[in-house]
């Protein structure tokens, strides 16, 4: 009877032991003197801007974003770390996650509210893929933290009329424009490749697409080009990007008997494996495909034999080695710099970082709203890829293409398109 | 092309794809069978023998102009390296990740199998970053890599010929039926095969019997490996892409496989293997590729939900 009493007692000083240190959390945690001690902690010094980048860096998209990457540190270093009286600070986040191997919504979305909540954040460039950039948009437009993206081609993100009823504006839950991207669109690059197509004198074409918002997009506008400019479409499909191999597709294919084959997808999607078993199917056409192939794993991965005189990529813009002006010297330091070749979006990373700089300093304080202005009216900025401007959109005004092939396992340029 | 010529290529296709889904949905069975252990690093495994097979092609230089014999004796020799090496590392992970469970809840060493998948999932990525040639001086560890040809596109039915029947059908063929052959043969003649079979059956009946079990879970574990060594350098030779995570997806496809056919049992995983790419070739012709994994994996609920025990799974009893 005593034992049971010394034990009721005991339970019941731990019970309101327990519940006095959870009230006194709750105080620490709900009181406004303490809160307003705890937000402004990580903005000590007023001198300090973080440029952020979020970029899939785990998995096979590496390679691009790690020249990306190099291409935003080196505008930075340009600047000495410095624009004014701030002191830049560059932070390389990664929007990917090893289970996905690809980039990861969840981890995109962690990203974005991450940049929105630290004070010192002032610009954030990304995404590299478009679906991506449609979990961070509606995220930083409400905070007003401008986005600059170095990869997304997708038309829908900034263009009305071209995506779903409800787009662009969904991105944009403030009304106001905080995303712009230094690479023209797929609606460009989607009809360029059309345009090209028809000039090599092809008369039937099947369209496959990886099924995401890059690829399928671009295959769209693609084939609605190309059926206006008289190429038959035999064919459209969505393949699955991480099937084995594609001959039952291939097989397909060969049924329709089309002169060309037009891929919208990447090389992460699989392109070298539809190139590879093209040939493999015994199948002899030319292969297209876009900028997202544009890279030299695209060329390793499918085997060179594969795709040497037969495979045609467009890139938006022309290939690091043949920028002029800025371009070139871009091109010439990078190399000194790292010590390798830039890959083809190298110079988009460049690009992209000096618009936040740019920004940045046309703003001269460290406010979010200001640099959001200050960037999206952007005019004639005489940049690495020759000289353009922001449209009311947010989008560039650039809109050269190149047309490449592939030629002793190499990327050989073909010409300049959409001029 | 005509109909029929359609339909006889999407049968070659589909069953070569078939075949080798079916020599990895063995490792998954084997395992099941014996430990009702799924084995979700298996998937992995495979991935590393074909890392390994290419790091061998790329030392000895082998490409697709290497002429016919040394091909042969080349293949024959990666597909046994390959067999070692993935049956002796499966062998360890079974010691080191799996033994020390046998007696915890089954949930445990699942859980411990999808580790062990990220663990190899890593090392194919580190291992893709080498600076070796074939991975192209290890610039993009990440990035597809190019296997290289060694056996041709050569269609054995002439050039001229619509339907395709190649090198590489046939190596496929060539390889994969005495694999499935030999197993079948070893697990119902040897006196190994025999104690495999008790232990699925009732191991601790098997134990009293005199049989050492953790030897034959062992053996279970070196055969099912070795048998995805052998798949990881058909597929490397029949697709000519490897990649560090192609595992996830060549496993997903043969543990679908053994469930379909009914895991735990031998003609079950070759029967599932081949339904499957055959299906997938069909789908991807008559229907439309993008609903090709859909059309799969509802065949396989279909038969779950009025075959609970898979196609074989239920008429045989013995299973390893």
């Amino acid at each position: 009877m005593k034992a049971a009493i010394s034990i009721g007692l005991r339970t019941v000083g731990w019970f309101c032991l327990g519940s006095a240190v959870s009230l006194l959390g709750g105080c620490g945690n709900d009181s406004p003197a303490n809160a307003r001690e705890a937000s402004p902690a990580p903005a000590a010094n007023p001198k300090i801007i973080k440029i952020v980048s979020s970029l899939p860096r785990t998995g096979s998209a590496n390679a691009q974003t790690t020249t990306l990457v190099n291409g935003i540190k080196m505008a930075i270093d340009e600047v000495g770390g410095k624009v004014g009286e701030f002191t830049i600070v560059y932070e390389d986040w990664d929007d990917a996650s090893p289970q996905r191997g690809n980039w990861d919504p969840a981890v995109e979305t962690a990203n974005a509210n991450k940049a929105v909540s630290d004070p010192d954040v002032m610009a954030y460039i990304g995404t590299y893929n478009s679906g991506a950039a449609k979990m961070s948009m509606p995220i930083l437009n409400r905070a007003n933290l401008v986005m600059v993206s170095p990869a997304n081609t997708a038309v829908e993100l900034t263009k009305p009329g071209l995506g779903e009823a409800h787009e662009p504006m969904a991105y944009r839950p403030s009304g106001k424009v905080n995303y712009v991207r230094v690479v023209p669109a797929d609606d460009i690059q989607g009809s360029v490749a059309a345009d090209w197509a028809k000039e090599l004198g092809v008369k039937r074409a099947f369209v496959l697409h990886d099924r995401e918002v890059y690829g399928k997009g671009i295959a769209e506008i693609f084939r609605r080009r190309a059926k206006e400019a008289g190429v038959e479409i035999v064919g459209f499909e969505g393949i699955d990007a991480k099937a084995p191999n594609y001959r039952s597709l291939v097989t397909k294919i060969k049924e329709q008997n089309p002169e060309l084959v037009y891929f919208g997808g990447t090389t992460q999607s699989n392109a070298g494996q539809v190139a590879k078993d093209l040939v493999s199917g015994g199948l002899n056409v030319k292969f297209m495909v876009p900028d997202g192939c544009f890279e030299n794993a695209f060329i390793d991965g499918a085997g060179a034999a594969n795709v040497n005189e037969r495979a045609f990529i467009t890139f938006g813009g022309v290939p690091p080695e043949k920028l002029t002006g800025k371009g070139a010297e871009f091109y010439e330091n990078y190399k000194s710099t790292y010590g390798s070749e830039p890959e083809g979006y190298a110079v988009y990373g460049y690009e992209a970082a000096k618009v936040a700089l740019a920004g940045i300093t046309k703003a001269g304080k460290k406010d979010r709203e200001a640099i959001r202005q200050a960037i999206v009216s952007i005019k004639d900025f005489d940049g690495a890829l020759g000289k353009w401007s922001f449209d009311e959109n947010g989008d560039t005004t650039l809109k050269t293409m190149s047309g490449n092939t592939v030629k002793n396992g190499k990327f050989a340029f073909v010409k300049v398109l959409g001029q | 092309m005509s109909t029929t010529e359609v339909l006889l290529q999407q049968l070659i296709t589909g069953l070569s794809n078939g075949m080798i889904i079916a020599l990895i949905a063995l490792g998954y069975t084997m395992v099941y069978g014996i430990i009702e252990l799924i084995n979700f690093a298996h998937g992995d495994l495979f991935m590393l023998g074909g890392f390994l097979a290419l790091t061998i092609v790329g030392m000895l230089g082998l490409d697709a102009t290497t002429g016919n014999a040394t091909t042969f004796v080349a293949v024959g020799g990666l597909v046994a390296i390959s067999a070692i090496f993935c049956g002796s590392l499966n062998w360890t992970i079974d010691r080191l990740a799996y033994k020390p469970l046998r007696r915890a809840p089954k949930l445990a060493p699942l859980v411990s199998a999808i580790g062990v998948s990220f663990v190899l999932m890593n090392i194919g990525l580190f291992w893709g970053g080498l600076p070796m040639d074939v991975f192209s001086d290890g610039v993009a560890a990440a990035a597809p890599k190019d296997f290289p040809a060694l056996a041709s596109n050569k269609n054995l039915l002439g050039e001229a010929s619509d339907i395709r029947f190649t090198v590489k059908e046939l190596m496929v063929l060539v390889i994969t039926v005495p694999l499935m052959i030999g197993l079948t043969m070893y697990v119902k003649y040897t006196r190994t095969g025999k104690a495999m079979r008790a232990v699925a059956q009732n191991p601790i009946a098997a134990q009293l019997m005199g049989i050492d079990v953790n030897r034959v879970i062992g053996t279970t574990f070196i055969i099912g490996g070795a048998l995805g060594g052998a798949a990881s350098v058909i597929y490397s030779l029949y697709n000519n892409t490897i990649h560090f995570q192609m595992g996830y997806r060549a496993g997903m496809d043969a543990f679908t496989a053994a469930v379909l056919g009914g895991i735990g049992s031998l003609p079950g995983a070759m029967l599932g293997g081949l339904l499957i790419g055959l299906v997938r070739a069909m789908s991807d012709q008559y229907i439309e590729a993008r609903w090709t994994n859909a059309v799969v994996f509802t065949i396989l609920i279909l038969i779950l939900i009025f075959r609970p025990s898979g196609l074989l799974g239920a008429r045989l009893r013995e299973k390893v």
